[in-house]
């Protein structure tokens, strides 16, 4: 029987035991976690964290175990347990196995739950004005500053408290609106998924052997917030056709340039930048990532990718192309592969059930599909930017070199930098920090580029007879079956297939090209076959360019299955390990049929 | 009913006359499906002609007296009334049809190779089995030979296992009867069975697609192990290739006749159908679902020029007994789907 190591025998990665140490006491492995099974969380955390950015596991994983636990009570489930070595998050289940404790949380979970199906669109209208709350009241945070005195304003209006204050303030605020988001983010999310997991379900048994992407195509919305941003740059690249002023976009040339050309050229040219400002607010918040590491930047923060795409949309413009989604069109095709399975349904009484769960499924997915842009996207990167102003403040102060090296901190240290940098500007005397974080930091720095270079085990302790946890198997995908293939995957020889789902449909034989981040998005050609970690609505429009796509993480909802559906280019996704398994420049076949990559050379 | 039934002018309610094969060939080509022309020797001309040898020997009657444990018997009577049979040339009266309907099946022209396939008729249930007791004979190049197959595929009802099947389920002599499909014989490239509900898992929304070089009477009798994909059936994705080493073919005799070669090296391990051929199969297979309003199994082929030809189509029998119960059902309140999910279940 093979197992997975315990979690006692993974050990701290020598010279960095001091920079695990600077993790929370409770992410620390300890002995009695040996008697649970443990597995590597790739899929968000596909690289090592950053002291403060494991901030993000904690505010998820407290929101997530609250809703599952104690808000929606789901009847076999609890929440998530994590720890961190080595900078990888390791999470574990916590199921509910008394029959007594499942029936009681079962008569909780249908007042509870229930009502959020019932009142679904709502519930759904008012937390996306909650969450537009919630966003305004980050946004309203002033930039952290210390003047040389406090305003005479101030002083004159009686405020009392002095601007030091302000800076724990803003910072507690900032901290207190993550948490408070990761709850909005994990409000529906089980629930979406629930609905359509049951539907995923009644499908598979009654075709066994429909495909996943399959099932994920009739449930697909088609206004999805993810298509929004891609969107947006078409909708531009038309503007500058029409407002004649596509001249300065060229490959090659930089978004500062663009924009200083566009800014001479005057009237149409400060139309079309008006038109941008429209854009980018909110659109252009959308990460180069997932938005959980402090450096997936948005397209907001740097404009390079979404200028790279402009030039090659413009042509397709000129050139008479209709870059438009045919709405109409993906609609009616969906409605049509509904009709058709529905046909093929042996009894009425499977065609009735299969309405209702359809029903329910298309009523609850939108959540789904739209909840990221508000909060991965836009939400973490206000609340990343916010803590990079603290990082300038500290920089200025003399605490590190860089801004980006505040998140080495964690948001613990972070705050007593903070507090004394308050004291200083209070005493009038230097901070301490200057002589204590800039050697942890760099000891930080080192640690995370070491980790980076060790594999870990994607998971520990004993293996599971059976993984019936709803929440780990919709949000990670992990059933006893991907267990098994990974302890196969551990001991086999390196071989010409990699394996992974089946994501979007066609096989292609291309070019890899091995994209390891948002920067190397413009190494790609045409009738590439891109293959990276995750990709996410950023990536889009390469999607024009590429001929398949291949990813590490992900699986047949992801935003590449999707995208990838979309453009009609075959997809393999969730392949665990195909940016390592797959060398830039080698010759790969996609089998998007099969959930198949095979190395040709 | 005349003694040759064209395929135009054949529906399945003309089984009783023209036997299973022969009424799906004619169904299949009133629907507009691409069947190898061809006509049926119908049961009436069969019932004529054991009337002719009945004059001579004794045939039904010896047949139902039989004991279905005495194979000695069985043996000796199925000797007597083949050998019978076969000392017979066809009555004028049959011949002239069968030459003028022949000659009619190539226009007139140059005279091509048929295949001769038993159509027998018995009772419906015990259709499915009791027709592959019976003769086939392919690639049929003249009328001589064509006059012989056809007495073969007769006397064929009269073979020892044949004579036994009946026997042992005490079916009627009266009204056992077999009619014969004459048609233009496919040079198959590619030959072989499409499901249009997978046989292993009884899914409805894939066709599952054997298949191998050469004719299809390789891949029935089991003699090569085919190529196997899966498609499904709305999208047309292709979940299992699986391509497997087709060691021999069948092929034709220059002289008539069939015979199984090796595949040559080269052919053995690559794909005997590509995409758009699957993806012709497919269509193929919901088209024929759709006509008859069940699933089916279908033998096909691809000839030299790469036209797709259907040789039969069966209703799907196995799983088709187990449909009785759905999936699941409606419920009062929808929301109890979801609780198959999230388990604590009541």
């Amino acid at each position: 029987m093979k197992q997975f190591p315990l979690p006692s025998s993974l050990k701290v990665v020598p010279g960095t035991e001091r920079a695990q140490a600077a993790y929370p006491y409770y992410m620390q492995f300890a002995p009695e976690d040996d008697q649970r099974f443990w597995f590597y969380n790739s899929m968000h955390f596909p690289e090592p964290m950053c002291a403060f950015d494991s901030v993000t596991g904690e505010a998820a994983y407290c929101a997530l175990g609250a809703a599952n636990t104690r808000v929606h009570c789901l009847p076999t489930t609890k929440g998530i347990d994590e720890r961190l070595i080595n900078g990888r998050v390791y999470i574990g289940g916590v199921g509910v196995t008394d029959p007594e404790e499942v029936r009681e949380r079962t008569d909780e979970f249908m007042r509870r739950a229930f009502h959020y199906y019932e009142n679904w669109e709502s519930l759904y209208a008012q937390w996306k004005q909650k969450m537009r709350a919630l966003i305004e009241d980050a946004q309203k945070l002033p930039r952290p500053h210390l003047p040389k005195y406090e305003p005479l304003a101030h002083v004159h209006a009686g405020k009392g408290i002095a601007s030091n204050h302000d800076l724990l303030d803003v910072y507690q605020q900032t901290l207190e609106g993550y948490f408070r988001m990761w709850h909005h983010h994990f409000e529906f999310l089980l629930l979406g998924y629930g609905a359509y997991m049951t539907f995923f379900a009644f499908c598979k048994k009654a075709f066994p052997e429909i495909s996943d992407q399959t099932i994920a195509r009739m449930v697909a919305g088609m206004e999805a917030e993810i298509f929004r941003p891609d969107e947006e740059l078409r909708r531009l690249a038309r503007c500058a056709v029409q407002l004649g002023v596509e001249a300065p976009f060229q490959d090659g040339v930089s978004a500062e340039q663009i924009l200083a050309t566009l800014r001479e050229m005057g009237g149409a040219g400060e139309q079309w930048l008006a038109e941008l400002e429209t854009s980018r607010n909110p659109w252009f918040n959308v990460n180069v990532g997932d938005g959980f590491y402090h450096y997936h930047r948005s397209w907001n923060d740097d404009l390079t990718l979404p200028f790279s795409a402009l030039p090659s949309y413009i042509r397709q413009i000129r050139a008479g192309e209709n870059l438009d989604r045919p709405l109409e069109q993906l609609v009616a095709e969906r409605a049509q592969l509904i009709a058709d399975y529905r046909e093929l349904l042996a009894t009425d009484e499977d065609r009735a059930a299969f309405d209702q769960m359809i029903q329910l499924a298309h009523r609850v997915f939108p959540y789904v599909e739209g909840h990221k842009f508000y909060c991965e996207h836009w939400y973490t990167n206000l609340f990343f930017n916010k803590i990079r102003e603290f990082g300038a403040l500290l920089r200025d102060h003399g605490f590190f070199s860089r801004e980006d090296d505040v998140f080495h901190l964690t948001h613990y240290e972070l705050k007593s930098a903070i507090i004394d940098l308050m004291q200083s500007w209070s005493a009038g005397s230097p901070p301490r920090g200057p002589s204590h974080w800039p050697a942890i930091v760099a000891e930080r720095r080192a640690a995370i580029a070491e980790w980076a270079r060790h594999d870990t085990p994607p998971a520990l302790g004993p293996v599971p007879e059976i993984i019936d946890d709803p929440a780990i198997v919709m949000l990670w995908g992990i059933t006893r079956e991907s267990l098994d293939a990974w302890l196969e995957a551990d001991s086999d020889e390196p071989k010409r297939d990699i394996k992974g789902f089946a994501a979007s449909r066609g096989i292609v034989e291309g070019t890899a090209r091995v994209v390891k981040s948002a920067e190397e998005i413009s190494r790609l050609r045409d009738g590439d076959v891109l293959v990276c970690q995750v990709t996410n609505p950023t990536w889009s429009p390469v999607f024009r360019k590429i001929a398949a796509a291949v990813s590490d993480i992900g699986g047949s909802m992801s935003h590449a299955a999707i995208v990838a559906r979309e453009y009609g280019l075959p997809a393999v996704v969730g392949t665990g390990n195909a940016t390592r398994r797959i060398r830039d420049g080698q010759r790969v076949r996609v089998d998007g049929d099969r959930g198949l990559v095979t190395l040709l050379d | 009913m005349t003694a040759i039934c064209w395929f135009k002018d054949v529906s399945l309610a003309d089984r009783p006359a023209v036997g299973g094969k022969g009424a799906s060939l004619g169904e299949l080509t009133r629907a507009g499906i691409a069947v190898p022309p061809g006509f049926v020797v119908s049961t009436a001309a069969f019932d004529r002609f054991i009337e002719v040898v009945e004059n001579s020997a004794a045939v039904r009657a010896r047949v139902e007296a039989l004991d279905a444990d005495d194979l000695e018997a069985i043996q000796k009577c199925s000797a007597d009334i083949q050998g019978a049979m076969l000392a017979h040339s066809l009555p004028e009266a049959l011949r002239a049809p069968l030459r003028e309907a022949h000659a009619a099946l190539f226009a007139g022209g140059a005279i091509g190779p048929v295949a001769v396939r038993s159509s027998a008729t018995a009772e419906d249930s015990a259709e499915a089995s009791f027709a592959g007791l019976q003769d086939t004979l392919l690639w049929i190049l003249d009328f001589v030979a064509l006059e012989r197959a056809l007495l073969q595929c007769w006397a064929s009802l009269y073979s020892v296992p044949s004579i036994s099947y009946r026997r042992k389920r005490g079916m009627p002599e009266a009204q056992v009867s077999m009619a014969v499909v004459v048609q233009q014989m496919v040079d198959a490239r590619t030959a072989g069975v499409l499901f249009t509900r997978s046989p292993t898992t009884g899914d409805r929304s894939v066709v599952v697609i054997e298949g191998a070089w050469g004719l299809g009477s390789a891949v029935v009798s089991g003699e090569v192990t085919p190529d196997r994909f899966v498609v499904a059936k709305i999208t047309g994705e292709i979940t299992v290739r699986d391509i497997r080493d087709k060691h021999v073919m069948h092929v034709p005799v220059p002289a008539g006749g069939t015979h199984e070669v090796p595949t040559p090296e080269e052919q053995r391990q690559v794909a005997c159908l590509d995409d758009g051929q699957l993806g012709q199969l497919r269509d193929l297979g919901r088209r024929i679902e759709r006509h008859y309003g069940c699933p089916q199994d279908i033998e096909w082929a691809f000839n030299g020029s790469g036209a797709l030809l259907v040789l039969q189509s069966r209703p799907e029998t196995v799983w088709a007994a187990r449909d009785a119960a759905p999936v699941s059902r409606a419920q009062d309140n929808p929301l109890h789907h979801l609780m198959s999910v999230f388990g604590g279940k009541r």
